[in-house]
C-alpha cells in the first residue's frame, strides 16, 4: 500500500435519508495533490469533513465504505485515536477565514494550542515555532503579528494563519476546503502558490476541494469529479482537462463565460453622465453630530454611459465599486452630479427621485438576501408596477408572467416563495423584479458571485440575451473578470474609491496601461495563461 | 374559500395542520362564545314568561313587579316565591340553566355559606352566597374581553413605537429607548394603588392605566427586527423600486417583525388575563361585586375549608391561559414560510 490516504465506496447519509455521497473512491499518494470539483451541493465538502470524521454523528452516518490512512480504516477507529490524527497527521483549513479564527484570542495562542496539544511544546520553544511558522506562510513582521487578535489581520493575512495553524504539526496531509474562495483575486493567487510552495517543501499531499475549474487545472495533479453525491468522473489533470468523458465534466469545463461582450446597439446618445461623485462614511462625531473623521469610499468618480451599453466596474473588495452603484441609486448619501437623459439627478430629494427609480434598477448579490422570504415571487415582482403603474390587477399579472417568462422562469411559479427556489432561480427573479418595471439602467451589483459556474454562465447568457431585446444599459459591478469580460463594453477599475483606469474594455483587456490593472488582469488570468 | 389565494390557503392549512392549536381555538371559541351569551346561562330572572296570554321576555326588556299581581313598580324579582307562585297559577316561565346571575345572593341556602356545590349551586356558592359557577362565566368573560382588549391596545402601540425606533434609528431610537428606560421604572402597582384612592377604576380605567405599562413589552422585539431588517437586501431593493418609507416598513420589515409579535402575544394576552386577575385578588381591581376570577381566588384563600372555591378559579384560568398558548403556537406555525 503505497497510498497515504484511500477512499473506497463512501456513502455518507443523513438521518437515514437518501445517500448525499454514494460510492466514492479515490485514494491521495505521498506529495500528490487531489483535487475534487463539483458544484454545490456536490457532496464535496461533506465527504472531505468525513475524512476527519467531523460530521456531527448524531445526525450522519456511514452505511457503506472505507477510509483508509496509512493502511487504518478512520471510520472504524475510536474517537481518541481521531483526536491524535486531527491536526497532527492530516489537518484542514477552511474556506471562510473570517468566521474559522477565534475573534478572542491571539494568532500565538491559536497557533501554539495545537503545538502545545500534539508535541507538548510550551513556552519559548513553541513560541520559536510560531514564528518560524509565521514566516514560512509569508507574514510580515511576524514578531509584532504574535499578539495580534484575528480582526487586526486583513483577509489574506487570516487564510495564512490558518495555514500556519494547519500545518504546524506537518502533516501528511492538508485537506484544503475552498481555501481562498473568500479572498480577493490578488490574494488569492498568493495564498495558492504559497500552497504550492509549501506542499514541496514539506512533501506533504493535498486534498483540493474547490468548484473553480481554473485553479485545478494549475495545481492538481489527479481529478475526482462530483455530481450529486456521484463521482462521475477522475483522472489525471492534463488528459482529463484534454478529454473528458463525461457530459457533466464538459459541461463544467465549458462553463467558463465568453471572452466578449455582444456588440453594443449602434446608438450614440448618453444615458447617464457621472460628474465627481464623492462618498464619504463618517467615523467619529463630536457629541453635537460634527463629523469629526470620515471615511473616503469614492473619489471624484466621472465617468458616461451610452444607451444600450454595459460599464464594467472591477476592483478588489474595500474599493468601493458597491457604494459607488448605492450613491447612483440615492442609496447612500454622495456629493457631485449625475443625470440621467440630461435630468440632473444628484440635486433630487428622495422624495422628487422616487419616480425616477424605475427607470434605474438594481440588482443585488446575494440572491437569498434580495427577495423578501415572506411575499410570493408574484407579490414581489408586481410591486413596483402598483408603485409606478397603478392599473388593474390583470395587467399587472399579465406584465408579472412576462416578466417571468422573459427571464426563462415558468410563470405558474410565480405562487411560491423564494426559498422554494435554486440560487440561479432566485437570481432570475431579482433580475424579474428589476425587469417589470422596463428600466432604462440595470445596476448589477455582483449578480453572479454567489452562483456556481454552470449557473454563472446561464445568467450571463440571460443578461446579454436581455441586453439586446430591450437594448438596456447596465453597471456591471463585479471582482470576477472572467464574467466581467463577457458583458463589458466600457471598464472602469476601481482601487481604493479611485479610479484607476476607465475607457474601453477591449483595449483594456489587451493593453492595460496601469500597473494595477495589469497586476489585477495577471492574477485573473494566469490560471489559463499559464495552462494553454 | 373560493377567494382565499394561495397563500393565504397554505397559511390556513399550516394552522390546521397544528391539530393541537386547532382544537384549542374551537373549544376555546365555543367557550368564548358561550360566556359571551352568559346572561342566557347564568341569570336571575327567567328567558321567556308568559303570563295571562301576554309574553315577557327579562332578560332583555324590564318588567314592573305590578304586571305579575305585585305591589311595586320596581323590576319584578322571579326568584321571589309569591311572584313566582303567581306566574306559574296564569302561565309558565322559562329559567336559564343556571338560575343566578354573577351578583345575586342565594338566601335559601340550608347551609352557611360558602356552601358546597350542590343540584342548585354546581360549583357551590362563595362567602356571600353567590352562585360560583355563574360567577365563574361571567369572570371568564370579562377577563378574556379585558385580555383581548389590553392585548390588540397594547400591540398597535408597541408595534408601531418599535418600528418608528428601529427604523428611523438615531436621535429617534436613542431618545426612545432613554424614555422607555425610565417609563418602565415607574411602580405600576402603586400608581394604581394610589389611583383607586382618588377614582373608582372600573374596566376602562384599568385598561388603560395598565395599558400605559403594558405597551413596552413588544417594543424591544420588533426595534431589533427593523434594525436587523432595514439594511436587508430586499429592504435596500424595496427602496431602490422607488417604495416610500411607511411600504417599506409595513410590507417588507413588518412581516418580519410580525413573527417575533405573534409569538410574544400569547404571553402579553395571558399576561394581561393574569395581571387582571392579581390586582383583583389584591383588591385593587374591578370594582367590588363584579364578576372576577381574581376575587374568585382572594375568597378561596380566605375560605381554605372550601376548596370549591380555590379549585373553580384555578382550573378555568389554567384551561383558559393553556388554550390560549396552544392558539398561539398554531398562529405562528401558520405564518412560518419554511414550514410546507
Amino acid at each position: 500500500m503505497s497510498d497515504l490516504l484511500s477512499i473506497s465506496d463512501l456513502s455518507i447519509t443523513f438521518d437515514n435519508g437518501p445517500r448525499v455521497v454514494d460510492g466514492l473512491s479515490f485514494s491521495i499518494d505521498k506529495g500528490q495533490t487531489l483535487a475534487l470539483v463539483g458544484e454545490s451541493g456536490s457532496g464535496k465538502s461533506v465527504s472531505a469533513l468525513s475524512i476527519l470524521r467531523l460530521l456531527d454523528e448524531r445526525h450522519a452516518a456511514y452505511p457503506a465504505g472505507h477510509i483508509l490512512y496509512k493502511g487504518e480504516d478512520l471510520l472504524q477507529a475510536p474517537e481518541k485515536r481521531l483526536r491524535q490524527i486531527r491536526g497532527r497527521h492530516i489537518s484542514m483549513i477552511f474556506q471562510e477565514p473570517m468566521t474559522s479564527l477565534n475573534p478572542l484570542h491571539t494568532v500565538e495562542k491559536q497557533i501554539s494550542e495545537t503545538l502545545e496539544l500534539h508535541k507538548g511544546m510550551r513556552g519559548p520553544q513553541a513560541r520559536r515555532r510560531c514564528l518560524e511558522l509565521l514566516e514560512l506562510v509569508g507574514i510580515p513582521a511576524p514578531e509584532t503579528r504574535l499578539t495580534s487578535y484575528p480582526h487586526q489581520l486583513s483577509g489574506g493575512q487570516k487564510q495564512r494563519v490558518m495555514i500556519a495553524m494547519a500545518l504546524a504539526n506537518e502533516p501528511d496531509l492538508l485537506i484544503a476546503d475552498e481555501p481562498t474562495t473568500a479572498l480577493d483575486v490578488t490574494v488569492q493567487k498568493q495564498v495558492l502558490e504559497l500552497l504550492k510552495s509549501l506542499q514541496q517543501k514539506l512533501g506533504m499531499a493535498v486534498l483540493l476541494i474547490t468548484h473553480d475549474l481554473s485553479i485545478v487545472r494549475r495545481y492538481a495533479d489527479y481529478v475526482v469529479v462530483m455530481e450529486r453525491g456521484k463521482m462521475v468522473e477522475q483522472g489525471a489533470t492534463e488528459a482529463l482537462f484534454r478529454s473528458p468523458s463525461h457530459a457533466y465534466t464538459r459541461k463544467l469545463i465549458d462553463a467558463e463565460p465568453p471572452e466578449h461582450p455582444l456588440p453594443a446597439t449602434s446608438g450614440t446618445e448618453t444615458l447617464m453622465t457621472v460628474n465627481n461623485v464623492n462618498v464619504h462614511f463618517p467615523i467619529r462625531k463630536t457629541l453635537l453630530g460634527k463629523v469629526k473623521e470620515s471615511f473616503h469610499a469614492v473619489q471624484d468618480a466621472s465617468f458616461e454611459l451610452r444607451a444600450g451599453e454595459t460599464l464594467g466596474i472591477v476592483g478588489e473588495s474595500g474599493s468601493g465599486k458597491t457604494t459607488l452603484g448605492h450613491a447612483l441609486l440615492k442609496l447612500t448619501p454622495s456629493t457631485g452630479q449625475f443625470s440621467l437623459c440630461g435630468t440632473e439627478l444628484s440635486a433630487l430629494s428622495q422624495k422628487a427621485f422616487r419616480p425616477w427609480r424605475r427607470r434605474v434598477q438594481i440588482v443585488f448579490q446575494d440572491p437569498f438576501g434580495s427577495l423578501s422570504p415572506r411575499m410570493s415571487v408574484e407579490e414581489i415582482i408586481r410591486e413596483g408596477l402598483e408603485i409606478h403603474e397603478p392599473g388593474s390587477s390583470g395587467q399587472h399579472e399579465a406584465r408579472v408572467i412576462q416578466a417571468l417568462k422573459d427571464v426563462g422562469l415558468d410563470p405558474d411559479a410565480r405562487h411560491r416563495y423564494p426559498h422554494e427556489f435554486s440560487g440561479g432561480q432566485r437570481q432570475r427573479i431579482a433580475i424579474a423584479r428589476a425587469l417589470v418595471l422596463q428600466p432604462d439602467l440595470m445596476i448589477l451589483d455582483e449578480p453572479t458571485s454567489a452562483l456556481d459556474r454552470t449557473v454563472q454562465k446561464q445568467v450571463i447568457e440571460l443578461l446579454r440575451e436581455i441586453q439586446a431585446r430591450y437594448r438596456l444599459s447596465y453597471i456591471f459591478i463585479s471582482h470576477d473578470l472572467a464574467v466581467v469580460r463577457a458583458l463589458s463594453h466600457k471598464l472602469l477599475v476601481l482601487r481604493q474609491g479611485r479610479i484607476v483606469e476607465y475607457g474601453d474594455a477591449e483595449a483594456i483587456f489587451r493593453e492595460p496601461q496601469q500597473p494595477y490593472t495589469r497586476e489585477l488582469l495577471n492574477a485573473a488570468f494566469f490560471y489559463q495563461s499559464t495552462t494553454n | 374559500m373560493a377567494t382565499l389565494s394561495p397563500i393565504q390557503r397554505r397559511r390556513l392549512n399550516n394552522f390546521t395542520a397544528n391539530r393541537r392549536g386547532f382544537w384549542s381555538l374551537w373549544i376555546f371559541l365555543v367557550l368564548f362564545g358561550l360566556s359571551l351569551c352568559a346572561e342566557l346561562i347564568a341569570n336571575d330572572k327567567p328567558l321567556v314568561v308568559s303570563y295571562n296570554g301576554d309574553w315577557y321576555f327579562p332578560v332583555i326588556q324590564q318588567v314592573p313587579e305590578e304586571t305579575f299581581g305585585g305591589f311595586l313598580p320596581t323590576e319584578a324579582d322571579y326568584r321571589d316565591d309569591f311572584i313566582a307562585s303567581e306566574i306559574q297559577s296564569n302561565g309558565w316561565m322559562l329559567w336559564p340553566p343556571i338560575r343566578f346571575s354573577y351578583n345575586t345572593i342565594n338566601y335559601e341556602l340550608t347551609v352557611p355559606s360558602p356552601a358546597p356545590p350542590s343540584a342548585e349551586n354546581w360549583l357551590g356558592t362563595d362567602d356571600q352566597g353567590r352562585d360560583v359557577a355563574a360567577r365563574v362565566i361571567y369572570g371568564f368573560r370579562i377577563s378574556v374581553l379585558f385580555g383581548l382588549t389590553l392585548t390588540i391596545a397594547s400591540s398597535i402601540v408597541g408595534v408601531a413605537v418599535g418600528a418608528l425606533q428601529g427604523y428611523y434609528g438615531g436621535k429617534i431610537d436613542l431618545f426612545g429607548q432613554r424614555f422607555i428606560e425610565i417609563w418602565s421604572g415607574l411602580p405600576m402597582l402603586y400608581l394604581l394603588i394610589i389611583l383607586s384612592s382618588i377614582v373608582q377604576p372600573n374596566f376602562w380605567w384599568l385598561l388603560g392605566i395598565m395599558l400605559l405599562f403594558s405597551w413596552m413589552g413588544l417594543v424591544d422585539v420588533v426595534r431589533a427586527e427593523f434594525l436587523r431588517a432595514r439594511n436587508f437586501e430586499y429592504v435596500k431593493a424595496a427602496r431602490a423600486l422607488g417604495l416610500d418609507n411607511r411600504r417599506i416598513m409595513f410590507r417588507h420589515i413588518l412581516p418580519n417583525a410580525m413573527v417575533a409579535t405573534l409569538t410574544f402575544m400569547p404571553f402579553i394576552l395571558t399576561g394581561a388575563i393574569t395581571g387582571l386577575t392579581s390586582l383583583d385578588f389584591l383588591g385593587f381591581g374591578l370594582p367590588s361585586g363584579s364578576p372576577s376570577l381574581g376575587e374568585l381566588i382572594a375568597q378561596g384563600k380566605a375560605n381554605l375549608h372550601a376548596p370549591w372555591l380555590g379549585i373553580s378559579a384555578f382550573v378555568s384560568l389554567a384551561v383558559m391561559l393553556t388554550l390560549l398558548v396552544f392558539v398561539g403556537e398554531a398562529v405562528r406555525d401558520a405564518f412560518d414560510p419554511r414550514k410546507n
